[in-house]
């Protein structure tokens, strides 16, 4: 019976020691902004509850993002960019899994802000495509604060910008990413 | 014996867990160990186009801290031909404001050129269909409006009470959004005059509405809003109003288009004051412009 007990132990340690490498945040911002040049208004919006995970000893980074939280300044603006453009009852989520280049567990645990390159597939209205960005890890009192900033093109993820509405909406849309990430305790 | 068993057990997930934490190290879903969520409560929005399926109320709502500014115009009939340009030479209007109050509540007024008449309304949604948790298949809304003729007496020489001026109804909107495309609505309505030109006319008029949409783009639908009266103030004039139009949403109007046999723009006129007919060809055509300002800024930067 000690036996097993040992083993048991065993087995839920290493787990655990996996887990310490695990950090995540549920409240992460996304905020993306496709307004054009000489709009008279801004097409922004604001996500404050985004998913991510990563796991500084492999280097995967993972984000989950519910299309339906991007908030914008007009209430119409954000019922048309869930109807219309990214079809939010169709694709409900945009995902994005991928590597952080070149980390290390031992990299992050000391304070300090290190640049990296992150490199996976980012899937938006139900496509998935490959991306690569510099993005920066801010690690500080066994914190890691995420953050990227990036272009995406509409049209690579079949978002249709109508011919009425391109003097207001940009065909590309620069995303930036802040996300402070805490331990993950199991 | 059962010694050997456990220990067995035991050793075989000892191996699964450590294999497992070191065999999909690489590709294991992170977002997977946070748990699943559940599904929330959500609303289901975009009905319809516009808080009126035609000439009718919808079922959908204004976002809260948002105005919808309304222009109506309701033309002659089309059979006029060509001397009154088909109708399009008289024209009759409505302006209206609504707003979106909360998520199920809304108020509106306007004014109408025919009978220069004043109406408002309040419309409230006790349950709205959404989906998740608790969610729910269909919405229920109230509506309870009035109406103000401001026209001068037609007899001064008697005693005319302010009272005579208004009328009122209720009604209720029970509806679906059956899918992307298809949404369907019932709206049992009663009228009420408090006064009724005859003696023997009712001061109570019952109707039963069907609106409903099938969208065939995502800036385009075919919408229909017909009333049948169960009772009306005189069978032999007054007609159940149909209208058939097209939403055309342009990112910042709504363009309904459409041809009725109406041309009263509040319930009460053309619910209960509809003389057209569709048999004999006396239709107008109207459209109705929606736009809509945000007044009240409801996102939080942080």
């Amino acid at each position: 019976m000690k036996k097993i007990m040992t083993l048991l132990a065993l087995a839920a340690t290493v787990n655990q020691a996996g887990a310490q490498d695990k950090y995540f945040t549920k409240t992460g911002k996304i905020n993306f902004d496709a307004t054009a040049k000489n709009s008279p208004e801004n097409i922004d919006g604001l996500h404050k509850s985004v998913t991510c995970v990563l796991d500084t000893r492999t280097g995967n980074l993972q984000f989950a993002v519910l299309m339906k939280g991007f908030e914008f300044e007009r209430a119409l603006m954000q019922e048309h960019f869930n109807e219309n453009y990214v079809e939010s009852d169709k694709f409900p989520k945009a995902e994005f899994k991928g590597q952080v280049g070149g980390s290390s567990a031992e990299k992050f645990s000391k304070d300090g802000s290190y640049d990296v390159t992150v490199k996976g597939k980012l899937t938006i209205h139900g496509i998935t495509r490959d991306v690569e960005t510099p993005g920066k890890l801010v690690v500080s009192n066994g914190n890691i604060n995420a953050i990227a900033d990036f272009q995406v093109s509409l049209a690579d993820y079949k978002i249709e910008i109508p011919q009425l509405v391109a003097d207001k909406v940009a065909k590309t849309a620069s995303i930036k990413v802040d996300c402070r990430l805490a331990p993950l305790k199991q | 014996m059962n010694n050997m068993k456990t220990l067995y057990a035991a050793l075989q997930l000892t191996v699964l867990l450590l294999a497992s934490d070191y065999l999909f190290a690489q590709e294991e879903d992170l977002l997977k160990l946070l748990g699943d969520e559940k599904p929330k409560k959500e609303i289901v929005k975009n009905a319809f186009k516009s808080t009126r399926v035609i000439n009718g109320h919808s079922m959908e709502f204004l976002s809260p801290g948002t105005m919808d500014f309304r222009i109506l115009h309701r033309f002659g009939q089309l059979n006029q031909g060509l001397d009154n340009f088909f109708g399009l030479d008289q024209a009759s209007m409505r302006m209206g404001f609504d707003f979106g109050i909360l998520q199920n509540l809304m108020v509106g007024v306007g004014r109408s050129t025919y009978k220069k008449e004043l109406d408002g309304y309040i419309k409230f949604a006790p349950i709205r269909q959404s989906t998740g948790t608790g969610g729910f298949p269909f919405t229920v809304a109230l509506v309870t409006g009035m109406t103000m003729n401001t026209l001068d007496w037609s007899d001064p020489a008697r005693k005319n009470y302010y009272s005579s001026r208004l009328a009122y109804y209720f009604q209720s909107i029970i509806g679906r959004k059956f899918s992307e495309a298809i949404t369907l609505q019932v709206t049992p309505t009663m009228v009420h005059y408090n006064i009724v030109p005859l003696e023997s006319q009712s001061n109570d008029i019952y109707a039963v509405g069907l609106g409903g949409r099938i969208k065939f783009s995502k800036r385009m639908a075919f919408t229909w809003d017909y009333f049948y009266m169960v009772n009306s103030l005189d069978k032999n004039i007054y007609k159940n109003p149909l209208s058939v139009g097209l939403d055309i949403e342009t990112g910042g109007h709504v363009f309904q288009l459409h041809f009725s046999n109406s041309t009263g723009m509040n319930e009460r006129a053309f619910i209960s004051e509809t003389t057209g007919s569709w048999t004999k060809g006396e239709l107008r055509f109207g459209f109705n412009l929606s736009r809509v300002f945000q007044l009240k800024k409801t996102r939080k930067e942080h």
